[in-house]
C-alpha cells in the first residue's frame, strides 16, 4: 500500500497521498507508529502452515473485547448493592434499550471465553507450543488463565441470584479449610460473617476494575512475548532456522495481511455466527450458561437444591469433590482444595516436563498421543461429573479421572523420553 | 461463621436436592407459544384476576406488557390495572410480606421469573393438580408440589378435584396400550388409585376450557420471564443471515490471499 502510494507519488504527487505521507512522517518522528505496525503486523513473519487450531488466539481477543465493551455498558445500569443488584439486572433485561442483548452478549461471552481459551491451550499441548524458547510465553498464558478464572468467579456473584450467592459461598468457604488461619482468612475474604453486600461490593470492584486491568496487561505481555520469540506451528519446528538474505524466514509470511485477512477474518465471522446463534436463540444453553436457580434472588436461608458451578469450572470442581478422605490429620476438604488448586496450576510446569526431542504431536510417539487422548477424555468426564450431584459411583470415577489428569503431567518426563519419535522435518509441511 | 455448618451444607444439600426435585407424578407436556397472542392475553387476564392478589410481577411494567401483548392502553387501564397505578409502573402488590407470612407460613413469592426457574411444564402441571385434602390447613394439597402453602386459587374455575381411583388403559410390555382381542379397538383397562378425579359441573369451566386457561397462564408466565424473547428471535434471524453473507465475502477475500501463500 505505502509502496504503491510512493511510486504513484513519484510520477505525480496526489494531494491526499502527499498529505498522508507528510502526516505519517510527522507522527513517526514523534512516535514509532509505522515501526510498531511493521514489527507486530506487516513484518511479523508467521509460519505459513497455520491450521484450524490457530484461530483461537485471535478469537480470545475478540471475546475479550466483547466482554470489555458489554461490561462497560452493563456497569452503567448495574447497581452493586444487596437490595438493588438482582433488580438492576432485570431492569437491564426489561427496561434498558437492548439491555437484554448486552447482558446475553456478556453472559454468553463468559462461556465463549473459556471455550476458546481451552481450545487455545489444547493447541499448545498438541503442538508443544510451551517448549523452549516459549516458556515465558506459556507462563504468561497460564497467568491469564488463572486471572480469567478469578474474573469469571467474581463476575458470577454480581447478578446476586441464588446460585451466584451459594456458588460463591461454597468456593469462599474453601479458604476456611486451610489449617489454623482458615476461618479467620475466610472472614477476611468475605469481609463479613456470611456472604453479604460487603462481599458483593468487593467482588464488583475486583471484577470491573482490578482484574480487567491485570487481564489486559497480561494479554499485552503475552503478545509481546509471542512476537519476540515468534509463533510455533503444527510441525513444532523453528522457521527462524532457515532465512533468506534479507533475514526473512523462508517459511514465514507477513502476519498482516495473510493471517489477519486471509485466515482470521473469515474465522472471526464464522465464530460470531455460532456465538450469535447462542446469544439470540439459546442464551441459557439449557441451564449451563445461565443456571435456573439464578433467576431467583440470593437468599441466605434457602440453598438451591443442587449447587453446581458454571460448566467451565466443573472439571476442577469435580476434582475438588474427588478428595473424600482426610490425610495427615488434615480434612478432606483441605485436600480437595489442594487438588483443585494443583490441577489449575500444574500445566505451568509443562515446559520442564516435556523431554521429547520433537515438539509436535505429529512426530511424537504413541505414548504421548495416548496420554494426551486420555487426558482430554478425563477432562471431559470430570466436567460432566462436576455438574451432577455426587454419588459413590460418580466419586470413584472422578477419583480415577483425577489420577489420569495428573498422570499426564507427572509421567510426562518418562513417557516423552522412552517413546520412539518420528524425525521432525527441516521445513514446514503444508497439509 | 463456623466450618461445621458449611461442611454440613456441602455434604447434605445435594442429598436433600434429590428428595426435593423428585416429582412423583406423570407430568403432561407443555409447549409455550409466544406467537399465540390471544392465549397470552387471556393468560394475563387470568393472572391479574386470580394470581396478582398475592403474587407480584415486580420486575415487569404494565405498559411493556400491554405493548408486547397488543393490548390498547385504555383497555389496559380499565380492565387490568385495578389498583389506580399508572401504566408505566411495575406490577407490584399491596400485600405486606410479614402479614402474608403469618397467613400462609411463607410470603407468596414474586413470579416474574418463575417460569425460568421451574419451567413451563412444572407450572402447567402444578396448577392442574390441586385436590381436596382436609388434613391441610387450607383444605387442599398438590401433586406436583406436595404440602404447598398456597390455596387453590383457581378452584372456582376448575371445581372440586379429589384423589381417587380411575379405570386407565393397561400398558403392555412393549409400551403400547393393551387391546381387547375380541372387541376391535377396545382397550383393556385396570383400576389405578392415587389419581385425581374431577367432579364434573362443580367449576365454572369444563375440563377442556380449564386446561386451556392453565395453558394460557403458563404461556403468559413464559412470556413475562423473558419478555424480549420474541424480539430476540426476530433480530437473531437477521443477524445470522447478515453473518452468513459477510462470511461469504470474507471467505472469498481470504481465498485470494491464501492463493498467494500456496
Amino acid at each position: 500500500m505505502s509502496q504503491a502510494q510512493h511510486s504513484h507519488g513519484q510520477q505525480k504527487p496526489g494531494k491526499v497521498a502527499a498529505a498522508w505521507t507528510g502526516f505519517m512522517s510527522w507522527v513517526d518522528e514523534r512516535f514509532p507508529l509505522t515501526e510498531t505496525f511493521e514489527y507486530h503486523m506487516s513484518h511479523y513473519w508467521a509460519p505459513k502452515n497455520f491450521n484450524f487450531w490457530y484461530f483461537f488466539g485471535v478469537l480470545s481477543m475478540v471475546v475479550l473485547v466483547n466482554q470489555l465493551l458489554t461490561g462497560i455498558w452493563l456497569t452503567m445500569s448495574y447497581v452493586p448493592s444487596g437490595a438493588g443488584a438482582f433488580a438492576s439486572v432485570e431492569y437491564i433485561m426489561r427496561d434498558v434499550e437492548y439491555g437484554w442483548l448486552l447482558r446475553y452478549l456478556h453472559s454468553t461471552g463468559a462461556s465463549a471465553f473459556f471455550v476458546v481459551v481451552y481450545l487455545h491451550m489444547f493447541r499448545a499441548l498438541m503442538y508443544g507450543s510451551y517448549r523452549k524458547p516459549r516458556e515465558l510465553l506459556w507462563l504468561v498464558g497460564m497467568a491469564i488463565f488463572i486471572v480469567l478464572m478469578a474474573e469469571g468467579f467474581f463476575g458470577y456473584l454480581l447478578p446476586w441470584g441464588n446460585m451466584s450467592y451459594w456458588g460463591a459461598q461454597v468456593i469462599v468457604s474453601l479458604v476456611g479449610a486451610l489449617p489454623v488461619i482458615g476461618p479467620d482468612l475466610m472472614e477476611w475474604v468475605r469481609g463479613d460473617f456470611l456472604m453479604s453486600e460487603i462481599t458483593l461490593n468487593r467482588f464488583f470492584a475486583l471484577h470491573v476494575v482490578a482484574l480487567p486491568l491485570v487481564l489486559v496487561m497480561l494479554v499485552f505481555v503475552h503478545i509481546v512475548a509471542l512476537h519476540h520469540v515468534g509463533s510455533n506451528n503444527p510441525d513444532g519446528i523453528e522457521i527462524k532456522k532457515h532465512k533468506d538474505e534479507r533475514g526473512v524466514p523462508l517459511d514465514g509470511i507477513p502476519f498482516h495481511p495473510y493471517y489477519t485477512i486471509g485466515h482470521d477474518l473469515p474465522a472471526i465471522v464464522g465464530f460470531l455466527f455460532i456465538f450469535c446463534a447462542v446469544v439470540f436463540f439459546a442464551p441459557e444453553m439449557g441451564g449451563y450458561f445461565l443456571e435456573k436457580p439464578n433467576f431467583e434472588m440470593a437468599d441466605p436461608l434457602k440453598t438451591p437444591a443442587h449447587i453446581a458451578p458454571v460448566w467451565y469450572y466443573t472439571p476442577f470442581y469435580a476434582m475438588l469433590r474427588a478428595a473424600t478422605f482426610p490425610v495427615f490429620g488434615l480434612s478432606a476438604k483441605f485436600w480437595g482444595f489442594v487438588v483443585m488448586a494443583g490441577a489449575i496450576v500444574v500445566p505451568a510446569v509443562l515446559p520442564w516436563l516435556d523431554r521429547s526431542p520433537v515438539k509436535s504431536m505429529r512426530y511424537k510417539g504413541v505414548l504421548s498421543k495416548f496420554m494426551l487422548a486420555v487426558f482430554v477424555v478425563s477432562f471431559f468426564i470430570l466436567g460432566y461429573l462436576g455438574t451432577i450431584a455426587p454419588s459413590p459411583g460418580a466419586t470413584l470415577l472422578a477419583q480415577i479421572c483425577t489420577v489420569v489428569y495428573f498422570a499426564y503431567f507427572v509421567l510426562m518426563p518418562w513417557y516423552t523420553r522412552v517413546e520412539k519419535t518420528k524425525p521432525a522435518p527441516e521445513r514446514v509441511t503444508m497439509r | 461463621m463456623n466450618m461445621r455448618r458449611l461442611l454440613a451444607v456441602l455434604v447434605l444439600l445435594p442429598g436433600l436436592a434429590w428428595a426435593a426435585e423428585e416429582i412423583n407424578w406423570p407430568m403432561e407436556p407443555m409447549e409455550p407459544d409466544l406467537q399465540n397472542t390471544p392465549s397470552l392475553q387471556n393468560g394475563y387476564r387470568l393472572y391479574v384476576n386470580y394470581c396478582m392478589g398475592c403474587h407480584s410481577l415486580k420486575f415487569q411494567r404494565y405498559e411493556r406488557t400491554a405493548d408486547d401483548l397488543l393490548i390498547p392502553h385504555d383497555v389496559m387501564l380499565e380492565n387490568i390495572i385495578f389498583t389506580g397505578q399508572k401504566i408505566g409502573e411495575q406490577m407490584t402488590v399491596a400485600m405486606a410480606p410479614e402479614l402474608a407470612k403469618n397467613w400462609f407460613g411463607a410470603p407468596p413469592p414474586d413470579l416474574t421469573m418463575v417460569e425460568r426457574v421451574r419451567g413451563a411444564e412444572w407450572i402447567y402441571n402444578y396448577l392442574k393438580t390441586f385436590y381436596i385434602d382436609p388434613s391441610r390447613p387450607l383444605g387442599v394439597n398438590n401433586k406436583v408440589f406436595p404440602n404447598v402453602a398456597m390455596p387453590h386459587a383457581l378452584l372456582e374455575l376448575q371445581g372440586i378435584q379429589r384423589e381417587g381411583c380411575k379405570q386407565v388403559p393397561k400398558i403392555a410390555a412393549n409400551g403400547g396400550e393393551m387391546r381387547d382381542p375380541l372387541v376391535p379397538g377396545k382397550s383393556i383397562t385396570e383400576e389405578q388409585c392415587g389419581l385425581l378425579v374431577l367432579e364434573e359441573g362443580t367449576g365454572l369451566y369444563d375440563a377442556k376450557t380449564f386446561d386451556q386457561a392453565v395453558y394460557d397462564i403458563t404461556n403468559f408466565l413464559h412470556y413475562v420471564g423473558d419478555p424480549s424473547r420474541a424480539d430476540r428471535h426476530r433480530t437473531g434471524g437477521f443477524v445470522l443471515i447478515f453473518l452468513v453473507i459477510l462470511w461469504v465475502f470474507t471467505w472469498l477475500l481470504g481465498r485470494e490471499y491464501n492463493k498467494a501463500v500456496r
